[in-house]
């Protein structure tokens, strides 16, 4: 199975990148990302570039919406993603419990659906 | 007289689906697809068993049945192996053997119960998911039933149990009982799911009747199953001891009219002695196995001190007050608090358990619950304030939640509103 570990948190609330805080937290996904690469659930996972810079895309009437900002005003924002491999539900949910975003923010866990997976 | 074929096979169905549905589907790995193959293998059995006799082992044989009609779609079906692409090696890796005698050897098949509770009670699933998927499985009531319980439409059930079906095979939410070092937790969920089915039967949340008895029994037949399964631990057996415990009261509990009868009025000869008798020895089995410290032990604790007491001038309230003190360390919630304040109320007087609830209504935490102002408008009538326990009844009243609540607390509105009162 493949799920996508989706890694919310609240943009407005992240610290200053000059902060203790903020390079305790790159230092703790630089950990993760090498601990996950190295095991065999890893498939892929990436940081976005903050809300802001989204662009909604909708196709209506025939005649493309393109609207700033992301789909859905929420208080917290999706800022990255891994895409990992596990034998079920809780083997992804322990993987998702060790993203260091999980201490400050969300991990939405998502299946990979079997027909759109990547070979 | 042999009892009939038909009764023998319905017997063997109340007393082995549940076990013979977990084995399926841990064998299938799929909810539906597992109950259609039991019920087409039930419906086998009432077939062939005129001729063949009753096999010794019918749960087996039932078990082999529904996997043989299985295999016979995969084969014929090939729409059916497209919706099952996993079957087909899920149902080889069962067993080689096409014979369905050969299943007779019992111990292929290990009671998969446990894995099926933790599946339907898994933290990934809504807690109303998790209630309604246990009712339907592990208790096998029908849709309508599990709907009619909890006062939804049966359509609305329906789709909740499709939807949590749904997640199980999509999400992969495992078939396993969980590894040691998440079993208590997990356990945990499954504890409070069992509760809230014993708690929604206990009192109804609304409507004519105080007691949905169906859900109570499941909930504490739930309760024995996982006594069973999980030895080792000690909170289940404390779950149950409470369960039993309040259930013992179930004759006792409303009147002929279906009225309420407060605890210190109710016949106690009249209680269920065999199920206090079973509670106190689970209560004894969880403390020697360390639950004393836990929610459960600890309300269990208190509900046996109300069982054993066999006048309520007999009942240890300081015991009591003792024990809600350490629920409040462990479980707080100011449900807890409201009935530490009662008991309170019952070891020092009126006074100190109106100045306990005092506190709890200035907090705000309970502002919906009617119990509260019952609470005081009892004891305000204890203490012959017949005007302010008036005011705290009509506030009860237009909180109540079912019929009986409401008329039992119209009745003392009645009595202490007597004109004695104005005049």
């Amino acid at each position: 199975m493949q799920y996508l570990l989706l890694i919310y948190s609240n943009e407005s609330a992240a610290p200053d990148t000059a902060s203790p805080q903020f390079i305790a937290g790159m230092k703790a996904y630089g950990e993760f990302t090498s601990e996950i690469k190295e095991s065999k659930n890893f498939l892929g996972g990436n940081r976005l570039q903050s809300a802001a810079t989204a662009t909604a895309v909708r196709i209506r009437d025939g005649k493309t919406l393109l609207t700033d900002g992301p789909f859905a005003e929420t208080t917290e924002q999706l800022g990255g993603y891994y895409l990992i491999e596990a034998a079920n539900l809780d083997e992804a949910l322990g993987i998702a419990a060790r993203v260091p975003g999980a201490k400050w923010g969300t991990i939405e866990v998502r299946p990979v659906h079997p027909m759109q997976a990547p070979a | 007289m042999a009892p009939l074929l038909s009764e023998q096979i319905e017997r063997i169905y109340t007393d082995e689906r549940d076990r013979i549905l977990a084995t399926l589907i841990g064998m299938l790995r799929d909810f539906d697809l597992a109950e259609e193959m039991m019920q087409e293998a039930f419906a086998a059995a009432l077939l062939h068993w005129p001729d063949s006799g009753v096999p010794a082992k019918p749960r087996a044989w039932i078990v082999g049945a529904a996997r043989h009609k299985a295999i016979d779609r995969l084969r014929r079906d090939a729409l059916f192996r497209a919706k099952f692409p996993d079957l087909q090696r899920t149902v080889e890796q069962a067993g080689e053997a096409e014979n369905p005698l050969v299943f007779e050897a019992e111990e292929i098949f290990p009671d998969d119960r446990l894995r099926l509770i933790f599946t339907c009670c898994h933290p990934a699933l809504a807690t109303e998911a998790q209630v309604a998927l246990t009712l339907r499985t592990l208790c096998g009531l029908t849709t309508e039933e599990i709907a009619r319980a909890f006062l939804v439409p049966a359509q609305t059930m329906a789709q909740r149990l499709v939807r949590v079906k749904r997640k199980i095979t999509e999400a992969a939410i495992p078939y396993s009982v969980p590894p040691a070092a998440t079993l208590v937790a997990r356990l945990d969920a499954v504890l409070v799911t069992v509760y809230l089915i014993f708690t929604a039967g206990y009192t109804a949340s609304s409507g004519a009747a105080l007691v949905k008895t169906d859900l109570c029994g499941e909930a504490i037949r739930l309760g024995r199953l996982l006594v069973s399964l999980v030895p080792n631990q000690s909170d289940p057996a404390a779950l149950l001891a409470m369960m039993l415990f309040h259930d013992s009261r179930r004759a006792t509990r409303t009147d002929a009219a279906g009225d309420i009868v407060l605890l210190e009025d109710q016949d106690r000869s009249r209680w269920n002695h065999a199920s206090i008798q079973e509670g106190s020895e689970m209560l004894c089995r969880s403390l020697a196995g360390g639950a004393g410290e836990s929610r459960y032990g600890i309300e269990a604790q208190i509900a046996a001190i109300h069982a054993m007491a066999s006048r309520p001038q007999d009942t240890d309230w300081a015991r009591i007050v003792a024990l809600y003190g350490e629920l409040k360390r462990v479980a707080p919630s100011p449900v807890v608090d409201l009935n530490e304040a009662v008991a309170i109320a019952m070891w020092r007087g009126p006074e100190a358990g109106l100045e306990k609830l005092a506190e709890l209504e200035g907090s705000g935490r309970l502002a919906e619950y009617h119990l509260l102002p019952a609470a005081q408008a009892r004891l305000l009538e204890k203490l012959d304030d017949r005007q302010s326990a008036a005011i705290h009844y009509r506030r009860a009243i237009a909180l109540a939640r079912n019929d009986p609540e409401r008329r039992f607390l119209a009745a003392r509105l009645a009595k202490v509103s007597s004109p004695s009162v104005f005049y």
